[in-house]
């Protein structure tokens, strides 16, 4: 009895060991990583502000935000004044917009080069950016998985006909390769079937659905191999004994196990793509005029660099924000879903544990 | 010539032209003032000129290949007068008098014999090539042959007879261009009379190259000239250099004067931005005509500092958007006087540089060009002077048309100021009912893409742009809008509207024969035509553009020529 009575009280005193859910742990190391808080908390203020462009549009009284403005005027301290301002001298060579107001109801940031509102383009161009930008990543990243789960399942020729269909996409350059296919693009002036889908050439979905292409090898390879480190697996042969289908094996069993991978990778593609997406539309082939993205703008600032550097600087501010922002998360992502990160906290807890 | 990008026209045959036109157009440009600088004088400086030193020029690019019988390029082509001659030039001066005709390596312009079709020129003797080679007369067999055998605008001369034989395989014009070396004779004979074979021969690709040059292109390799300069070397990717040729001798100073530098270096490469202020540092001479300098940093050349340096000239060229009249919905005359109606033209001016560097425009032949005689229906106030859109017309004649609501694709180039042209089109397509929107390309592909009949269904409204060959009313009448220069699945159709009204292109007919035996009345016919073609509409004109010339502080001796725009080696540099 006495055994018995002494066990009781040792369960007692042994503290239950909670199942530890892993996405409740990286959600843990995650919240305790302030740095990487900060950096999501600027980007959902970046997305909120995009998002909140009609608003701002409709506070500076700017209902055409993609209108070209030239000849229209507008009221600094009391006087009227020409949006575009012919040059002086006696030669009064060229037109140049007005410059910022810092008033947030008038041209804050000043008018581009065809007059219009570079405060109301900054927000609607961002709105663009985001959109391109996450999509992208978003349909990167989810066909990169399905493609690299069907190579690293089925392996053999479906492994060597995906992986090298991979291998022919990444040995073009990136940019030459969104550039080439987005200039053939441009030219369907009546659009292109997308599926089910009609994409119209000026459409947002060329330049989303195009960098999402080019990018697909670069999330497919590191996913594959986790795949392949997976794919035999004790769990992976228990699940085919038991009779399950390729279907359920690669979505149910061997998906949750390379997930974390490609959620680490999904902030740094947002990253890449909108960086992607701003030189695609810097150089023209990206969004198409009227609309406006920030790679947009900062093209149309070039020319005005040393009299309205704003029109290039501000959305510059805004690429370097929000890929910084994304970059500094997807560190905190990695760090919390790594396993190696995972050691660290678990030798963190100990110590923790035994100092206690 | 659409200088913007360096190209190859075909600009069709079966013209019936005569020599007149020639004097005619020096004589209607005269009388408009054709070429006046607006900042500075176009005759030569005060003060003595010096000879010696390196002029450096500064191109954001190159011109491509530099074989004077391919390259269309104002660029090469303003060193090409430099470094070789024709039989005939456009005179070598700056103002009204540089649009007049000169013999240069003939003695005199022949008349024509044949009923039109023989002209005989006399070889001037004792002139050598940079090579130390003699000028024969059979030399230009060599040069008007190599225009068929190397790819190019062979259109100029297939007049020529024994042209129509001729292919980049093989050209023979024994019975079309006869050389008589020993009594320095050439003869061309045409199967019809040409009224404008004077401007053609004064163009570069008919300048005399050594009989011994390849048939085939010469690429980088500009073959030996007459004029006071050789080509040194060319590198596309780095520079041009142009020295002094030792053979050369003065033979008619109005043709080919002696030029003043030693040495002439175009480099290539830069931005425009630094090219400008290179030149404003005084490290080179000149910023590339051709090159626009960026909108802000025009600004700063409005200094008082700069007044001396910056030249600004209006030029014979027109910038437009043309629409394409085979498909909807601007194959509906109402729908294209429309947006005619709509166009903004004051936003168009102010995106070129404000109205101090282009001038509104309506109709197709530019101001200060021959048959010129303002006119304007597409504005609100007179027909002579564009005063503003008139807005309820044109939105009344898309109702009329039946094409509201259509959709609309503005094709132009995605440089900074084709993109704002397409914006600004589209607002005013927008803004009378139509669904527009942009497609922007890179100027190399751009221009081709809207040539080329196979794109008819790509775009609707297509910006260009085009500034004379040589000062001839067809050269935008018939080349730009009659119907034998539509060249169906060819990238080089400059009629890019694709526009043919039997009723006009008759009267163009008649307008080139009536050259030959009342140019009053050819002129005015031209005339005729020009307003007649603006009512038809098959373009939105935007505007007529001015040229900047920004000389470092040091460069003298500044003319500037109606054809070849500045005369870079009758430039002189101070220490």
């Amino acid at each position: 009895m006495a055994a018995v009575a002494e066990q009781a009280s040792l369960t007692e005193l042994r503290p239950a060991v909670a199942g530890r859910n892993p996405w409740a742990l990286a959600w843990r190391r995650l919240r305790s990583n302030r740095i990487a808080l900060a950096a999501l908390g600027l980007f959902i203020l970046i997305v909120v502000m995009s998002l909140a462009a009609p608003l701002y549009a409709h506070y500076a009284h700017d209902p055409n935000p993609f209108t070209p403005n030239l000849n229209g005027t507008t009221v600094i301290n009391g006087k009227t004044t020409p949006i575009l301002q012919q040059g002086g001298g006696i030669l009064k060579l060229g037109e140049t917009p007005i410059g910022p107001t810092w008033d947030l109801h008038n041209y804050f940031l000043g008018a581009d080069g065809i007059g219009r509102d570079v405060g109301v383009l900054l927000l609607y161009g961002g709105r663009a950016s985001l959109q391109i930008g996450i999509v992208s990543a978003v349909l990167c990243c989810i066909g990169a998985t399905i493609a690299a789960l069907f190579a690293g399942f089925f392996g053999g020729v479906t492994d060597a006909v995906i992986s090298r269909i991979m291998d022919i996409i990444w040995a073009f350059p990136v940019l030459l390769l969104a550039i080439s296919i987005s200039t053939e693009l441009l030219t369907h002036s009546n659009g292109f079937q997308v599926g089910p889908l009609h994409v119209s050439a000026s459409s947002l979905w060329v330049p989303t659905l195009i960098i999402a292409l080019v990018f697909v090898p670069y999330v497919y390879r590191p996913v594959r191999g986790q795949v392949l480190s997976v794919v035999n697996k004790e769990f992976v042969e228990a699940a085919i004994a038991q009779g399950s289908s390729n279907f359920r094996i690669m979505f149910s069993d061997i998906l949750p196990n390379v997930v974390s991978t490609v959620i680490v990778l999904l902030p740094l593609m947002i990253a890449n793509t909108i960086f992607t997406e701003a030189a695609l539309s810097y150089l023209s082939v990206g969004v198409q005029p009227p609309n406006v993205s920030w790679g947009v703008i900062i093209s149309n600032g070039q020319e005005l660099l040393y009299t309205r550097p704003w029109v290039s600087l501000a959305p510059g501010i805004m690429i370097v924000l929000t890929v910084l922002a994304l970059n500094v998360f997807g560190d905190g992502v990695r760090d919390a879903l790594d396993p190696r990160a995972k050691l660290r906290v678990g030798t963190g807890e100990a110590a923790a544990g035994s100092g206690a | 010539m659409r200088h913007i990008v360096p190209k190859v026209v075909n600009l069709g045959g079966g013209k019936a032209r005569f020599a007149g036109l020639a004097a005619l157009t020096v004589l209607a440009m005269a009388a408009a003032g054709c070429g006046t600088s607006t900042s500075s004088s176009n005759k030569p400086a005060a003060g003595t000129p010096v000879s010696g030193g390196t002029f450096t020029i500064l191109a954001n690019s190159a011109f491509g290949v530099a074989d004077p019988a391919q390259n269309y390029t104002l660029e090469e082509w303003q060193l090409l007068i430099d470094s070789h001659d024709g039989l005939v030039t456009f005179a070598k001066t700056g103002g009204v008098a540089g649009t007049k005709i000169v013999p240069d390596l003939a003695t005199s312009i022949p008349l024509p014999t044949n009923g039109g079709k023989t002209y005989t020129f006399t070889i001037r003797r004792g002139i050598k090539f940079s090579n130390g080679q003699v000028l024969k007369p059979s030399d230009f067999v060599t040069t008007f042959e190599r225009q068929f055998t190397v790819p190019g605008p062979t259109s100029f001369y297939s007049g020529i007879v024994g042209a129509s034989k001729c292919s980049t395989k093989g050209c023979n014009l024994s019975q079309g261009v006869v050389a008589n070396d020993s009594n320095y004779t050439l003869t061309i004979n045409l199967t019809a009379p040409d009224p404008e074979l004077m401007d053609q021969l004064s163009l570069p690709f008919a300048f005399a190259v050594p009989s011994n040059t390849s048939t085939k292109l010469t690429g980088n390799n500009v073959p030996p000239g007459t004029g006071p300069y050789m080509w040194k070397s060319y590198n596309p990717n780095t520079e041009a250099v142009l020295v002094r040729n030792p053979y050369f001798h003065v033979w008619s100073k109005i043709a080919q004067p002696n030029g003043y530098p030693n040495e002439i270096i175009e480099k290539y490469g830069l931005l425009v931005s630094n090219e400008v202020t290179e030149v404003q540092n005084g490290q080179a001479n000149e910023v590339f005509d051709g090159d626009q300098i960026p909108s802000d940093q025009l600004t700063t050349l409005n200094s008082p500092t700069y007044a001396s340096q910056v030249h600004v000239n209006t030029l014979t060229a027109d910038w437009y958007m043309a629409l394409n009249t085979q498909r909807p919905p601007f194959n509906n005359l109402k729908a294209r006087q429309a947006i005619n109606y709509a166009a903004n033209r004051t936003a168009y001016v102010k995106i070129a540089g404000g109205p101090s560097l282009a001038v509104p425009a309506c109709q197709i032949l530019p101001p200060n060009y021959p048959s010129y005689v303002a006119y304007c229906p597409y504005t609100t106030g007179s027909q002579t002077v564009w005063s503003g859109a008139n807005l309820a017309k044109a939105k009344a004649l898309v109702k009329a048309s039946g094409t509201l609501g259509d959709k609309v694709v503005v094709n132009s180039t995605n440089d900074q100021v084709g993109t704002a042209l397409a914006e600004q089109m589209v607002a005013d397509l927008n803004s009378i009912g139509y669904k527009a929107s942009t497609q922007l390309l890179t100027a190399a592909a751009q221009y081709p893409f809207v040539q080329n009949s196979a794109n008819w269904g790509k775009w609707g409204v297509a910006w260009s742009a085009w500034y004379q060959d040589y000062p001839a009313q067809s050269d935008f009448l018939n080349v730009l809008l009659g119907c034998g220069t539509i060249h169906k699945n060819s990238d080089a159709s400059p009629n890019i509207a694709a526009f043919c009204d039997p009723a006009i292109e008759k009267q163009i007919n008649q307008a080139e024969t009536l050259e030959a035996t009342n140019p009053t009345q050819a002129a005015a016919l031209w005339t005729t035509i020009d307003h007649e073609d603006t009512n038809m509409a098959p373009w939105v004109d935007m505007y007529n553009p001015k040229q900047i010339d920004f000389l470092s502080k040091n460069v003298h001796g500044y003319s500037w020529n109606p054809q070849w725009y500045i005369l870079i080696d009758q430039l002189w540099l101070s220490k």
